[in-house]
């Protein structure tokens, strides 16, 4: 049991990873914190280690130094399905959804575990369905047929399925036609409303700043700066220097 | 005091002998070995060691398309079967039986049966070139053992052992302790050239093609051409160790070209050490020494090949690079 | 005309269809051992050499129980649920520690799975052929032959066990982490599917197909350490003609070689008749080498 899981333990506490692709060091030393219910941005150009920190926490990749603590836990080197069963949410940058599975069938992925009864399963597909109507409509479609936008919203539908305490959200709104960005951040509002932590990675500063409660901002592998996402807009010298083209 | 910047190519100390002179000193020990070794052992023993040597020869020639071009084929024992029926072919037609000859028809049976794998092998990758070699080799175990007219099918072909006749020079009848010898000028003549072969550019090439092909051809190499040569020499090599084995014991089978005979060859690459050439002769020592120890200890009828097989699991599985790996990058310089 | 007519009474339409009827039935067979291999390699990405000592595994432990008890049912029964719980034990002991290396590994592997596989059935079933008896003794006439029932018996029985997994695959619980897990192993695992255990069952399953082809074959031909052999061969090549991975190809390639075989028997002899699988397999490499029964060619 953990030392206390009281209200300043940090849902999740990644501390000083260093990661290597091969020879490649990606990851110098990175710490970052997310509380229970938080949302926190990672922003950062291209290349610079946001994918690989996410990938990090979810076990798909193992850092060579430092530690990642769910609920003060250590749960570094755990593979990452039981990752997912502990409660993290994984959505990755192109979406990854099971091509050629329907979209109901993408959502099973997600509810087929132990203990979760049939009751409990209708309820998430109702909620799921509710925010996501456009998924109901497609539920026997193959996952490949959908949009991209449609299948962003599969993507986090299909964590969702997992009752995740964080999700981790990689670059959601690329690629996506504006109308659907907001929309992206409306999701992140209601998953906030409900309690779920979420780790942002996003190349859209405004969406990240207004969706977020607080921000890292990262360059080469390090996180160079963090603050309150109130203190600081899009106009921000800081934003400039690490974002700016 | 200035400091001047670590030059790589200047040693901090000089060793008392370069590396080419270890490796030449310990290949003359391992020769003197190799060539007393028949004057001091009974004879059951000589023939034993001379057929490591051709298992072996059998072996290495597989290594340089494993362990050099990361091709894995299970069709050697096609290759080897080959040059033994060739071989077997020449013996029985031509009389007197001729040494010479029996090389000639053995290679280039081998040689065939390359280029049609050859053909193939350019055309697939990895696990679809093995499994596709493994079917060939079948296809030839099939042939031979179905043409009864030619092959004698079943039972094989027996035929006498040619003379060692160098012309104008020598001609007398092989014995045990002269095949050893001329076996071992084979291996070694093959080993010394299969040697230079890896160190020289083609070499070179090769190894880059087992490393990353996509980049090598991307390069600008015509990654197909280099692939067919490196079948068609390892073919040759294997089709000289079938030779080798006609002469030695004067007889073909079809078994020999089953497939389990690749498999056995694969084998004792992986237990020698891929990527080494030496290595795959200590494997096929290993292996046959271990077979003749058990078979001492549990009598003919133990199914040896439990353990072996368990061996070589482990092996894969904890030491994959072999008994020589450690000295792989040694070995290759 | 007259030659015409001549060609058509040479052609022994009553052995054809006779073969026709024997090829579907190995055909079937085949098609079942093919299956778990196709499985095995899709999902697990592992060629599994040992598969012919699954089947000819399947049928000794058939032949053992079906001797005792005296019903080939549980002989079949007891078969592929004993190999499958062998095949899951061997796969964790052997294949997982293999894991994320190259592929070529797996193969070794399982070679020397079955060499070791081989052997101990020689050594402990001797060399001697063994035979499970034929389920059913009736028999029906199919023109100058009394055919026997057991045959098409057998047939629909590799048929429904086809089918069954296929099915399972389809609607199962399982069956979707199956799917999920050979589509993306890591978005998979991500979605809190045990891919490990996913890999380990799906092996299993293979396994079990194996065995129950083996104890399927049993009353047709005899049991001896050594079926496993030409099974696995044609097998691989069942696999590559019908595509990897492609399931639906092995079994549609298993029925065309084993007829094309089967009607080659008719002029030629049997051990002769395997090369038509021999040049089925090289003209698929020339021409279409991703399978004949692959939609596009990539």
């Amino acid at each position: 049991m953990s030392a206390s899981a009281d209200s300043t333990t940090p849902l999740v506490l990644v501390e000083d990873v260093h990661t290597y692709y091969g020879k490649s060091h990606i990851l110098h030393g990175v710490s970052i914190t997310v509380g229970a219910g938080e949302v926190v941005g990672l922003l950062g150009r291209n290349g610079v280690g946001k994918s690989t920190t996410l990938k990090t926490i979810m076990g798909l990749v193992r850092p060579s130094h430092g530690s990642v603590l769910l609920e003060g836990e250590a749960i570094t080197g755990l593979p990452p399905h039981k990752l997912a069963r502990l409660g993290i949410g994984y959505v990755p940058e192109d979406r990854r959804i099971f091509r050629l599975l329907t979209v109901m069938e993408n959502l099973r992925t997600g509810f087929d575990r132990n203990g979760v009864t049939e009751q409990r399963r209708r309820a998430l597909l109702d909620k799921v369905f509710t925010y996501f109507p456009v998924l109901a409509e497609r539920r026997s479609q193959a996952g490949g047929t959908l949009s991209g936008g449609e299948q962003q919203m599969l993507a986090i539908a299909r964590a969702m399925m997992l009752e995740p305490k964080i999700i981790l959200l990689d670059e959601p709104t690329e690629g996506l036609m504006p109308r659907m960005v907001s929309q992206i951040g409306q999701i992140i509002d209601v998953l906030h409303k409900e309690g779920v932590a979420i780790l942002l990675v996003e190349q859209n500063v405004p969406l990240t700043l207004a969706a977020s409660q607080r921000v890292y901002i990262m360059e080469k592998g390090m996180v160079r700066h963090h603050c309150a996402s109130g203190e600081i807009d899009v106009n921000n010298p800081v934003i400039k220097q690490y974002l700016g083209v | 005091m200035t400091t001047a910047p670590l030059d790589k190519s200047v040693p901090l100390s000089k060793p008392l002998l370069s590396h080419t002179a270890v490796f030449w000193i310990g290949f003359c020990v391992v020769m003197a070995i190799l060539i007393a070794a028949p004057l001091a052992l009974p004879e059951f023993w000589r023939r034993f060691l001379t057929e490591i040597l051709i298992w072996g020869l059998l072996a290495m020639s597989s290594d340089l398309l494993i362990g050099y071009t990361g091709m894995v084929s299970f069709g050697h024992s096609a290759f080897f079967g080959l040059g033994m029926y060739g071989a077997a072919g020449a013996l029985l037609i031509h009389s007197p039986p001729n040494l010479w000859l029996a090389l000639l028809f053995g290679l280039a049976g081998a040689a065939g049966a390359a280029l049609f794998v050859a053909y193939f092998s350019t055309r697939l990758r990895d696990i679809y070139f093995a499994i596709t070699t493994l079917i060939f080799s079948q296809i030839f175990y099939v042939i031979i053992f179905t043409w009864t007219p030619v092959t004698g099918g079943e039972n094989g072909l027996i035929f006498t052992r040619p003379h060692l006749s160098i012309p104008f020079l020598y001609d007398a009848r092989f014995t045990s302790t002269t095949m050893h010898w001329f076996v071992l000028a084979v291996v070694t003549a093959s080993y010394l050239f299969l040697r230079r072969l890896t160190q020289s550019p083609f070499g070179m090439v090769l190894q880059s093609i087992r490393e990353n092909e996509a980049r090598t051809r991307a390069i600008g190499f015509a990654v197909k051409r280099y692939k067919i040569v490196s079948v068609l020499l390892s073919g040759l090599f294997a089709g000289l160790a079938g030779v080798l084995y006609a002469i030695q014991n004067q007889f073909a089978a079809p078994d020999f070209v089953y497939f389990i005979t690749s498999g056995d060859t694969v084998i004792f690459n992986v237990m020698g050490g891929v990527g080494t050439l030496v290595g795959p002769i200590v494997g096929a020592g290993f292996f046959q020494l271990m077979r003749e120890l058990l078979s001492r200890l549990f009598g003919d009828q133990f199914p040896y090949l439990i353990p072996l097989g368990a061996v070589f699991i482990v092996m894969i599985i904890f030491l994959p690079q072999g008994l020589l790996g450690f000295a792989r990058r040694w070995l290759n310089r | 005309m007259d030659a015409i007519s001549h060609f058509f009474h040479a052609i022994p339409f009553d052995l054809i269809v006779i073969q026709t009827v024997n090829g579907i039935v190995t055909g079937l067979i085949l098609a079942l051992v093919a299956s778990g291999l196709t499985l095995i390699f899709g999902i697990l990405d592992v060629v599994n050499f040992a598969h012919g000592e699954l089947f000819m595994l399947g049928a000794y432990v058939g032949a053992l129980v079906v001797a005792s008890t005296g019903s080939f049912w549980l002989g079949l029964l007891a078969s592929a649920i004993i190999v499958a719980i062998f095949g899951a034990a061997l796969q964790i002991v052997t294949l997982r520690p293999l894991i994320g290396r190259d592929p070529l590994n797996t193969i070794l592997v399982t070679f020397g799975i079955s060499l070791i596989l081989q052997n101990y059935a020689l050594w402990q079933f001797g060399p001697i052929e063994r035979k499970i008896p034929e389920p059913i003794e009736a028999h029906f006439q199919l023109f100058y032959l009394q055919y026997p029932w057991y045959r098409v018996l057998i047939a629909a029985l590799s048929a429904a066990i086809i089918g069954g997994f296929w099915l399972y695959l389809k609607y199962g619980k399982f069956g979707v982490w199956i799917r999920a897990t050979s589509q993306d192993r890591i978005m998979a695992q991500a979605m809190g599917i045990p891919v490990p255990w996913v890999f380990t069952g799906v092996f299993a399953m293979g396994s079990a197909m194996a065995a129950a082809s083996g104890v399927l074959f049993g009353p047709l031909g005899g049991v001896s350490h050594t079926m496993g052999l030409d099974w696995v061969l044609k097998a691989f090549i069942v696999v590559v003609v019908g595509g990897m991975g492609n399931l639906g190809g092995s079994i549609a390639a298993a029925i065309f070689i084993s007829l094309l075989e089967a009607y080659a028997a008719i002029w030629l002899d049997p051990s002769q008749a395997v090369i038509v699988s021999f040049v089925v397999l090289i003209l698929t490499l020339l021409f279409r080498p991703t399978g004949l029964f692959v939609a596009t060619p990539k």
